[in-house]
């Protein structure tokens, strides 16, 4: 569902966010008490008085995922486009490579797939969410929709479309569903006119979207 | 014949335009995710069973439900099954918990 | 190495392999839009506790070979829109996987 924003802007969803970016809540959300809220309250409360968990380990995980944004995916980007033997690196051993920046690298296994010339990547989920949270933050809604789901493993082309994005008929899309234990990040390819940038300004034009493979990095 | 195909596995179906939404997620579904995180890290339960109890909501349920709705759900009937709560505890905290809520601050 | 704790695995990449057309309930990873589509193996991801068990809380052993297996679009959807090239890449484990 399109939501208003309160605050000006001139960007497009559709190229996907510089992180972080905050949205309108959805209605009755934190106000009313639904069974599912109740639910939540309940196992919770039954669970730290059972000593299974405490109220200061859900308190901290609470504020992890909230500081988790698609930064640690960009940082991972922006190395390996200035950086050759870090991109063979991430290419060959996505786990090893985070674990080089210094970032921890996930119960799962990563896999980057690269964006060139030749070759448009783009991941869906398409059984349920599956997403690389440890290095993009918490999956938008649209990426675990039905629509998308449903569609990107069939229509990618389309999909993409309504993102914005076209992919010329000479360059092939693989779609990569993560069924399994995987987990994927694509690496978007480098934009024109960002010769010498620094890393950090690099890993500014690297969208989470681009990541997902539904958009371009942003072209300065 | 129609083969068995389940309510989650759309691959391929006919769908709608993607609507570009995203929202902040509100405190109950962060935590919601966090128990999720914090059990599968704890040994007590696996993505897969929350996948599978998911899987088993009705059709019109799965689409009907939001994200962490579903998730509570699942999260929920896993610890049922594995004996870590009660129903009987937890319908009479649910009752608490909505008492609560509806006595005000 | 096969043992106790997993299996061998059977395939390489650049194998050509076929999803078995089977349809059980259950919590199943395969989705329903491969099974009985060919394939080439891309690669061994390495051997993981198998899903089908584990959902219903048991130990998922002996783990499985799981493999990406590549599938030209046109081959998988009738009537698909897009370039002759076009991919799609799919987890699965090895079970549900017979040389083609």
């Amino acid at each position: 569902m399109p939501h208003d924003h309160d605050h000006p802007h001139d960007h497009d969803h559709r190229r996907g966010h510089a992180p972080p970016h905050r949205h309108p809540k959805r209605a009755d959300q934190d106000d009313t008490i639904t069974q599912w809220k109740a639910m939540e309250i309940a196992v919770r409360e039954l669970l730290i008085e059972k000593r299974v968990i405490s109220a200061e380990e859900v308190r901290q995980q609470v504020e992890e995922m909230d500081n988790r944004t698609s930064l640690q995916g960009a940082r991972v980007v922006a190395r390996a486009w200035i950086d050759a033997d870090y991109k063979k690196l991430l290419l060959n051993d996505g786990n090893a490579a985070c674990e080089a920046l210094g970032m921890e690298s996930g119960p799962y296994k990563l896999v980057v797939v690269e964006n060139t010339e030749q070759v448009h990547n783009v991941i869906v989920c398409t059984l349920c969410s599956c997403y690389p949270r440890w290095l993009l933050g918490l999956p938008p809604d649209w990426y675990k929709s039905r629509n998308y789901r449903s569609r990107v493993v069939n229509e990618p082309r389309d999909a993409l479309m309504e993102f914005g994005t076209m992919i010329a008929k000479d360059r092939t899309v693989r779609v990569h569903d993560s069924t399994a234990d995987m987990r994927y990040l694509v690496l978007p390819m480098r934009p024109a006119g960002t010769d010498g940038w620094s890393e950090e300004k690099l890993a500014a034009l690297v969208t989470r979207d681009s990541m997902i493979g539904i958009a371009m990095a942003i072209t300065p | 014949m129609m083969n068995y195909r389940g309510i989650h596995d759309m691959g391929g179906l006919p769908a709608g335009t993607v609507e570009p939404s995203e929202h902040d997620y509100a405190l109950w579904e962060k935590r919601v995710d966090a128990l999720l995180v914090l059990l599968t890290r704890k040994g007590l339960m696996t993505v897969d069973e929350l996948r599978r109890n998911i899987e088993g909501l009705g059709l019109d349920a799965y689409d009907k439900m939001s994200y962490y709705e579903r998730w509570i759900y699942s999260i929920t009937q896993t610890l049922i099954q594995r004996g870590v709560i009660s129903i009987d505890e937890l319908g009479r905290r649910m009752a608490e918990a909505q008492k609560r809520a509806d006595g005000g601050r | 190495m096969a043992g106790a704790e997993s299996v061998a695995p059977r395939f390489r990449a650049g194998d050509r392999v076929a999803v078995r057309a089977a349809y059980p309930i259950g919590h199943v990873r395969t989705p329903w839009y491969i099974r009985g589509k060919r394939g080439v193996i891309e690669r061994l991801c390495g051997a993981f506790g198998n899903p089908e068990e584990l959902a219903y809380a048991r130990p998922g052993l002996p783990k499985q070979p799981l493999y990406r297996v590549r599938f030209l679009q046109r081959e998988v959807w009738t009537a698909y829109g897009g370039s002759p090239g076009d991919t799609v890449d799919v987890e699965i484990f090895q079970h549900w996987l017979e040389p083609a």
